[in-house]
């Protein structure tokens, strides 16, 4: 179980969050000018990285804020937490 | 069978309380600070249970969490009986009742037995291979397997016992109370961090503090009276806390542990009363010190797993620690030096050991010397290739080893004895560093896997024997300066400390010990518990297993309650032996926690019964108790169901309800719908996006229902939602669906239209809402409001009003669920349950009747409204529910617009909701149940299902709603609901079976 460090309320235990997927997927502005394969891109496909991964948590059980994590699965290793709309600090 | 073993000698047993307890119906005696294993040891009682396939008698092994062969069952109450306990950690209690399991009539005499003759027919995969055919057998086959599996006795009535979970923060963790684990916790404590040690003993210092040797001092002092003074210095250290009795179970990531301290288990029966049983601790540390040790290994030979054979160490624990002779006639056989500790350890005690049985060729350690000293016989270069006897070692054989160790020469010479001790060297308890990620690497010198420090998880470090270190001098110093860094200290209390210990440790490892017989002739045990052999082995790999996680289970090695701790390894060695392997390449199966059997109460802890789950009720529960409602949960809510009067059953109870709520008046509890308080100046244009319809031109006081979506296009949630002001909104959701739709709003909010202002707080909570509805709705609300005007003109369908009830500001909605004239009274919780009642005093003449979520699922259902999780599963569009009409088109956007046209979802035969009706209007079917039309053609093509079914008061027919393949096409078709014993005949009709004008909602 992870420390995550709530970018907004600092260390607290994983049982406080959620987690929402990978990160860093915009939702189309104009959905209706895609075709049904880039709509089926951006509805359906989703990394699964054994590795570096980006991804979204939510603080559910506390601020209740997303934000952006960077977690190596490999070894659960969290290397960055930002800001929703914040650029990754690495790459 | 009643001699006494026991030694009068200075041990750590207090010979002076004697405790009774029984084994086997057999009165025995013990003293205070045995476990079960040394007492009946004590007592000459080497047979404990039988094997797991064969039947085969089986005696205490080890004497410590590793024992595979004795575990027994602890008392026989139907609640508290515990089952696979060993033995050899069960401490001694006055009236502890001990059994024998995997045995039947006695363990003396035991039917199964006839499976060890039965053995050649019995090989690795045998369930696999035999029960494969016909697969229509399988439910005969499994009747039989399932008796024969399983060793004791699950308790079959629940648990009274109390357990605990505490979580428990420290900068410090020491897993290990031997040597380096002492040495650990006082380098920590004495830097001033907050330590915890725990010990699954109920005494500190390993297998160091019963080690009386001269070969062993540390400065100057024999080292079990240096570590018992170190001991004792603990105590000092108010920051360190240490915990016996305490086992680790598992080591997450983030250095989060969990340990199982056990504080009533080895208490009498009486003293137990009103105490926790086992408390579970959850462990977040700083930092962790690995100090597990290392467990001896067995020798893998033919029958080597009779009762007497016992690992070598556990030999000597047995006397030096518990003064425990076990046996009176004892010989040793081994392939390193620690055999020879035991022989002196053994000779001390008066027990001259027959004769030792060495593989290696010589040893020119201190201890060898010092035993042959004492003028003990040793057979060099030679190895024990049988044992007779059945429920008591009588005689071992041995013959001499060819050079290459290959094959054995010359002739078998045979050694009686009533014990045979076995050490096959040492394998360090790497199970919790794996647990943490750690990765290990093969140390080939002496065949062991030890953590690999470049692969170790940071804040972690393993000490001592378990990281690989068995000579004296080498876990003591290296202890000290590996935690010098780790711990960073500038220098420590032991900088000048002196060992003298043996120097040597030579090893000479076989895997598999030869014999003039072929393998198929021998039966070398692998896996004591599940009865594996080194011929099932190899025969899994000549049936082509070659991943190690499939030979395991392939074989059943390693996977019994002792998860294979003793013999893990020689399967891996045999493995890598028959195919040529490198051990280090061919690695280890995975380490699981926990690392001993953890109890179920210690698992659930005090979230048991009613503190299983949360549970919800609304403001108004008292009032629904008092009035003997019927409750149903709907996730973590408990709603009514129905109020059953003068002995109804439910049938009759919603009968009644649903015919008083058209005909005069019902009530229902609507307070479980999630309310989100909605409010921004962008809060129009966000309903906008979040729902298939529009929302701008909404006026104010003005409801709408609104339909959510996935990004798929599938239908998600539903509400009614109210503005009450420009920038003010209520929505409605569904009770299930309501923290979800909140926090899916909240994602929307904040990751992709961060630019809206919009602020969303959850009010379900807040506000209770009472529904009112029927024809004479408006007469009961009229007195309960007198100065509202609620003519059709100035509070029509569709519309809100702020009110008062006795000068407590409400929300009244003029919504329906139901079809009829109906309001919903918001008001704040806590007057909630005063204004229900005042409801139903104004509503008294009117028949005002409470109804639950039965009646109300019925009258939607007549009006052919659907709810979301019931008639939708995440697979229907808007359109599939035949509701185009909420799905705003000219809309640029909304959340699962795209969905809508995509190839999938604009398919004719998707799965479309219809109506049904029964050909016998009585009739009434099963939520779920089938529809197909030709039942003749198999096989049988379904095309849907039933997703609401009920009996209709108002219409007095039976009425469905179903999902049928391009249902919207077939109104009027006929179908057939295939039941067990009938098949029902059903058209699809409408989905509206009552006032499909809506003239009610205005009557």
């Amino acid at each position: 179980m992870f420390i995550i460090n709530c970018p907004y309320c600092g260390e607290r235990d994983q049982t406080e969050f959620s987690c929402g997927g990978e990160a860093h997927i915009e939702r189309p502005k104009q959905p209706t000018e895609l075709s049904d394969d880039q709509w089926a891109e951006y509805l359906f496909m989703r990394k699964n990285i054994k590795g570096v991964q980006f991804e979204r948590w939510n603080h559910a059980h506390g601020c209740r804020k997303w934000f952006n994590m960077v977690r190596d699965t490999s070894n659960d290793k969290i290397q960055a937490v930002y800001k929703m709309g914040e650029k990754p600090p690495i790459k | 069978m009643s001699k006494n073993l026991r030694i009068n000698k200075n041990n750590f047993i207090d010979q002076t309380t004697r405790i009774s307890f029984k084994f086997n119906g057999q009165k025995l005696f013990g003293y205070k600070g045995d476990t079960l294993a040394s007492a009946l040891l004590a007592n000459n009682i080497h047979l404990v249970g039988r094997s797991f396939k064969y039947h085969r008698p089986r005696g205490i092994m080890t004497c410590g969490s590793e024992e595979p062969n004795a575990i027994v069952q602890i008392g026989n109450d139907p609640s508290l009986t515990d089952p696979n306990v060993r033995a050899t950690e069960i401490e001694l209690y006055e009236g502890l009742d001990a059994s024998s399991q995997n045995c039947w009539p006695s363990v003396n005499f035991d039917i199964g037995g006839i499976n060890n003759f039965l053995s050649p027919l019995l090989p690795a995969g045998f369930y696999y291979k035999t029960f494969m055919w016909p697969a229509s057998f399988w439910e005969k086959y499994e009747y039989f397997i399932r008796h024969s599996a399983g060793l004791g006795k699950a308790p079959t009535k629940s648990d009274p016992d109390i357990y605990d979970h505490q979580y428990s923060h420290c900068d410090v963790l020491v897993v290990g109370g031997g040597i380096s684990g002492i040495i650990s916790a006082k380098l920590s404590a004495e830097k001033g961090l907050d330590t915890i040690l725990i010990d699954d003993k109920s005494f500190l210092g390993g297998s160091t503090i019963y080690q009386e040797n001269e070969c062993y001092k540390i400065n100057s002092i024999n080292s079990n009276k240096w570590l018992a003074n170190e001991i004792e210095s603990l105590k000092n250290y108010p920051n360190l806390i240490i915990k016996n009795r305490t086992s680790l179970a598992a080591f997450h990531g983030y250095n989060y542990l969990l340990a199982r301290e056990s504080l009533t288990d080895h208490l009498s029966v009486n003293e137990r009363k009103g105490k926790v049983r086992q408390r579970l601790w959850k462990i977040r540390a700083k930092k962790v010190i690995i100090a597990s040790g290392s467990i001896e290994r067995p020798l893998i030979f033919s029958n080597n797993d009779r009762p007497g054979i016992i690992l070598s160490s556990s030999i000597k624990k047995y006397i030096d620690y518990y003064g425990v002779k076990t046996g009176e006639n004892i010989s040793l056989f081994t392939n390193n030096d620690s055999a020879y500790e035991t022989a002196i350890s053994l000779y001390k005690s008066g027990v001259k050991v027959n004769v030792i049985v060495d593989i290696r060729k010589n040893s020119e350690s201190l201890i060898v010397k010092k035993a042959l000293e004492l003028g003990l016989k040793v057979l060099w270069e030679s190895t024990v290739v049988d044992t007779q006897g059945y429920k008591r070692i009588k005689s071992f054989e041995v013959m001499k080893l060819s050079d290459d160790g290959n094959n054995v020469v010359g002739d078998r010479s045979k050694y009686n004895c009533d014990c045979l001790g076995i050490s096959g060297g040492w394998t360090p308890m790497v199970h919790l560093f794996t647990q943490s990620g750690g990765k290990l690497k093969f140390r080939n010198d002496d065949n062991a896997f030890i953590p690999d420090e470049n692969k170790t998880p940071s804040n972690q470090i393993s000490v001592g024997s378990c990281n690989g270190e068995f000579k004296l001098n080498e876990i003591v110093v290296n202890t000290i300066e590996n935690l010098k860094s780790f711990l960073s200290l500038s220098n420590s209390c032991y900088d000048e400390i002196k060992i003298i210990c043996p120097d040597e440790k030579s090893k000479r490892n076989i895997w598999l010990l030869p014999s003039d017989k072929p393998i198929g002739k021998t039966k070398p045990f692998l896996d004591f518990q599940n009865d594996s052999t080194a011929k099932d082995v190899k025969l899994a790999l000549r049936e082509g297993f070659k991943s190690i996680e499939h030979v395991k289970r392939y074989t059943t090695t390693g996977m019994g309650t002792d998860q294979g701790k003793l013999s893990n390894m020689h399967a891996l060695g045999i493995i890598a032996d028959t195919t040529g392997t490198n051990m280090g390449e061919l690695g280890t199966t995975t380490f699981r926690p926990p690392y001993t059997p953890l109890t179920f109460g210690a698992i659930v802890g005090r979230n048991v019964g009613e503190f299983f789950d949360h549970t919800r009720k609304t403001a108004i529960h008292n009032w629904h108790v008092k009035n003997k409602a019927e409750f149903e949960n709907v996730g973590q809510w408990k709603r009514p169901w129905y109020f059953p009067k003068n002995g109804e059953n439910m049938h009759q109870a919603v009968q009644r309800e649903s015919k008083a709520a058209r005909d005069s008046s019902g009530i229902l509890d609507a307070s479980t719908l999630g309310k989100i308080d909605i409010q921004g100046s962008d809060a129009s244009e966000f309903l906008n996006r979040i729902y298939t319809n529009a929302w701008s031109k909404l006026e104010i006081g003005k409801c709408r229902y609104g339909l959510m979506l996935n990004e798929d296009g599938m239908v998600y949630d539903d509400g009614v939602t109210t503005r009450l002001g420009e920038n003010h909104y209520i929505m409605t959701t569904t009770t299930g669906g309501a923290a979800n739709v909140l926090s899916k709003l909240e994602d929307y909010l904040q990751t992709e239209w961060p630019e809206l202002d919009v602020y969303l707080t959850t009010v379900t909570d807040q506000y209770s809402t009472i529904s009112i509805c029927g024809p004479n709705s408006k007469k009961i609300l009229a007195k309960i409001v007198p100065g509202l005007d609620l003519s059709d003109n100035n509070f029509p369908h569709m519309s809100f009003k702020n009110t008062k009830i006795s000068n407590v500001n409400c929300r009244i909605m003029r919504i329906s669920f139901t079809g009829e004239h109906s309001y919903e009274i918001n008001i704040q919780s806590n007057y909630a349950e005063d204004v229900w009642i005042k409801c139903m005093e104004a509503g008294k003449e009117f028949n005002l009747t409470p109804y639950g979520t039965e009646t109300m699922h019925l009258l939607r259902a007549e009006k052919g409204f659907i709810i979301t999780g019931q008639d939708t599963d995440g697979t229907l569009t808007p359109s599939d529910l035949q509701m185009d009409w909420i799905i705003g088109k000219k809309k640029f956007d909304f959340i699962g617009k795209r969905s809508l046209y995509r190839s999938d979802t604009i398919r004719e035969d998707r799965k479309q909701l219809v109506g049904l009706l029964t050909e016998d209007p009585k009739e009434i079917f099963e939520e779920g149940a089938q529809l197909v039309e030709n039942i003749n053609k198999k096989p049988i093509e379904m095309l849907g299902h039933v997703t609401s079914s009920y009996f209709s008061p108002n219409l007095n027919k039976s009425i469905a709603l179903a999902v049928v393949k391009s249902g919207k096409k077939l109104k009027g078709k006929k179908l057939i609901v295939p039941m067990e014993n009938k098949n029902i005949n059903v058209t699809i009709t409408d989905t509206v079976f009552y006032d499909k004008e809506n003239k009610r909602l205005n009557a």
